[in-house]
């Protein structure tokens, strides 16, 4: 099964806002049952988890999360989980209800993304739908280059999605990742950077800046796209854009406002890495109401 | 069990890094899985050969030791079995927090070859002479340590770390040293080799430098009768069999070219602190770095060959 014949999941749920607009209440719900994680930026990519894995981008199944024909999708920016968490949790891959046990001992809705080969000693069971242990910044984008090299060798048609974020841009393994991916023609590689202009301490254009970002990407040999994060449409057509070209790894930049739905929390960097409060929590799910 | 060559003290001469660039050839052959990075050093590491024989299971990732541990970790949980070539220095010097997260806690079935370690890599400098490279790796849940002692032994371990599923790094050299491990001897992961049996000392080493030791142990005879223990794998390390030749010796000397905080004696005094207290002298790099100049002479300075190794077990009461 892919998601391209998946059905709503309920009547009141049939269009991308709507379901968009559930990542982002559970994604509240989840963070403030934490009283811990990351608020802005998963707020911010709610529409983006919504059209990936709502809006027929990606072949996936979550009754059977190892099948093998399954596109591969690497949160490079871990942090990013309670949207990542929330969006696999309404697709199926694990009940809604176990979101508010994220960051609690025992837990698989560990504080950053986990994937582990089994082993005898682990302290919890492992989160259908998680590919990659992410968190520290950059490890994903060259385990999905890992990815795309093996599925290219073994002549697989599945394809690698990566997320990452702009303040990720500023680790080195980024850059070395992007030139790997450039020099083995990944073209089954799409990597979407979450444009939000902030990170945990500030705006990025202040503790460093990335602009001309679009050029140094493209002077690095990726096939580059700056898109509205908000608009379903640009990120479908994106996507498929990107298909076009079978021999060279894609970036899209997703222009996006942190804590996009949540009057309070847009665009304010101090929003990055701290969950709301129950009050605060409140408030947001009555806006996100409206 | 008898493991080493009829001549052992009139030994041929190869680096631990042929016989792992030998292995990596035939096993190739036999699994298609494998597959092998390197950072910009194949032919230091050897790998020459391989990217000529499997060129599409050949990945060159240039100067970034960093992508080259994610970009394993991708290719091992796509079911390969990568082998990461560079330095020490810098894999796992430069990278090891990928090698954390990525390959340990992740539990991905990623081979780590740390070449050119130690200071026996000689007039490259201090830069270049990993003496940390096994504290580091030794401190990672998941990952097993191997340290060949010679070209042969370095074949087989290369073949063993393919079998074993999971993360595995293994310390090679650069210098020509004594082949002295005979090819029909047994190999294990985690199983160490008594080379030679004495009652008064155990010697513990790993690397190239058990030839050393044996050198030592020989020049001692009718003085003091030492025990040689191969510990080509600090991690997980054989506890029962250093446990068995402390009990009866009474005393450990450790031998490793690396610091001596952090390595092969730190491994076995933590093991005795615990297990079995005894007398015990590490003998390794005196936590400073190295310097240039060639690997015999350095190995003399630095008090780590024969007659550096006779004379600490002489003063060792």
């Amino acid at each position: 099964m892919t998601c391209r014949e998946r059905r709503p999941l309920s009547n009141n749920m049939n269009s991308l806002p709507d379901i968009a607009r559930e990542i982002r209440k559970n994604t509240i719900r989840m963070l403030v049952a934490a009283q811990s994680g990351h608020t802005a930026g998963p707020l911010g990519t709610a529409d983006f988890f919504a059209q990936l894995y709502f809006g027929g981008l990606i072949n996936f199944d979550p009754k059977k999360p190892q099948w093998e024909e399954r596109d591969r999708v690497i949160l490079s920016c871990g942090h990013y989980c309670p949207v990542f968490y929330t969006t696999l949790a309404m697709a199926g891959y694990f009940p809604v209800e176990e979101l508010i046990t994220f960051r609690k001992l025992g837990s698989p809705l560990q504080g950053h993304v986990v994937h582990q080969v089994p082993f005898s000693g682990t302290p919890h069971r492992q989160l259908p739908g998680v590919e990659n242990t992410g968190g520290p910044l950059g490890q994903g984008m060259s385990l999905s280059v890992g990815m795309a090299i093996a599925a290219r060798m073994d002549k697989r048609k599945w394809k690698v999605v990566c997320i990452s974020s702009d303040g990720e841009q500023e680790e080195g393994q980024t850059w070395e990742a992007y030139m790997a991916a450039a020099k083995y023609h990944l073209g089954n590689l799409t990597f979407f950077i979450d444009r939000n202009e902030i990170q945990i301490s500030g705006n990025i254009a202040e503790i460093m800046p990335l602009e001309p970002f679009r050029l140094k990407l493209e002077a690095f040999g990726l096939k580059v796209k700056e898109i509205d994060g908000h608009n379903f449409e640009e990120i479908k057509k994106a996507y498929e854009w990107g298909q076009l070209f079978p021999d060279q790894p894609k970036a899209i930049i997703m222009r996006t406002t942190p804590g996009k739905g949540v009057s309070f929390m847009e665009n304010k960097y101090e929003w990055h890495g701290k969950a709301p409060t129950e009050e605060e929590g409140k408030r947001a799910l009555m806006e996100l109401e409206k | 069990m008898n493991y080493l060559v009829e001549n052992v003290f009139e030994p041929q001469m190869k680096g631990t890094r042929e016989g792992f660039g030998e292995a990596m050839v035939e096993l190739g052959r036999r699994n298609k899985s494998v597959v092998a990075l390197s950072g910009d050093l194949r032919e230091s590491l050897r790998m020459v050969e391989f990217g000529k024989a499997y060129p599409e299971r050949f990945i060159e990732v240039g100067v970034a030791e960093q992508n080259m541990a994610g970009v394993g970790a991708g290719l091992a949980l796509c079911g390969k079995i990568p082998f990461l070539c560079s330095f020490a220095v810098f894999s796992p010097g430069r990278n090891w927090d990928q090698i954390r997260v990525s390959v340990a806690y992740t539990n991905a079935n990623v081979k780590i070859i740390g070449g050119h370690a130690g200071i026996s890599v000689g007039q490259d400098g201090a830069t270049h002479q990993a003496l940390e490279d096994i504290a580091l790796m030794r401190a990672l849940p998941n990952m097993i340590v191997v340290a060949p002692c010679d070209a042969e032994q370095a074949k087989k371990a290369t073949m063993a770390m393919a079998d074993h599923v999971g993360p595995v790094y293994m310390r090679l050299t650069r210098p020509k040293t004594a082949i002295f491990t005979s090819p029909s001897a047994h190999f294990e992961i985690g199983k160490a080799q008594i080379l030679r049996e004495g009652k008064e000392v155990t010697l513990v080493a790993c690397g190239p430098l058990v030839y050393q030791a044996l050198l030592a142990a020989d020049g001692l005879q009718g003085v003091i009768d030492v025990e040689v223990i191969n510990m080509h794998t600090i991690k997980p390390l054989d506890v029962e069999t250093l446990l068995k030749s402390v009990k009866k010796t009474g005393k450990v000397v450790t031998l490793e070219d690396h610091q001596i905080n952090g390595g092969l004696g730190s491994a076995v005094a933590e093991v005795l602190g615990e297990r079995l207290p005894t007398k015990i002298k590490r003998m390794g790099m005196m936590d400073r770095f190295g310097e240039s100049g060639d690997s015999t002479a350095l190995l003399a300075k630095y008090g780590l060959d024969k007659k550096g190794i006779i004379k600490t077990i002489k003063e060792f009461k």
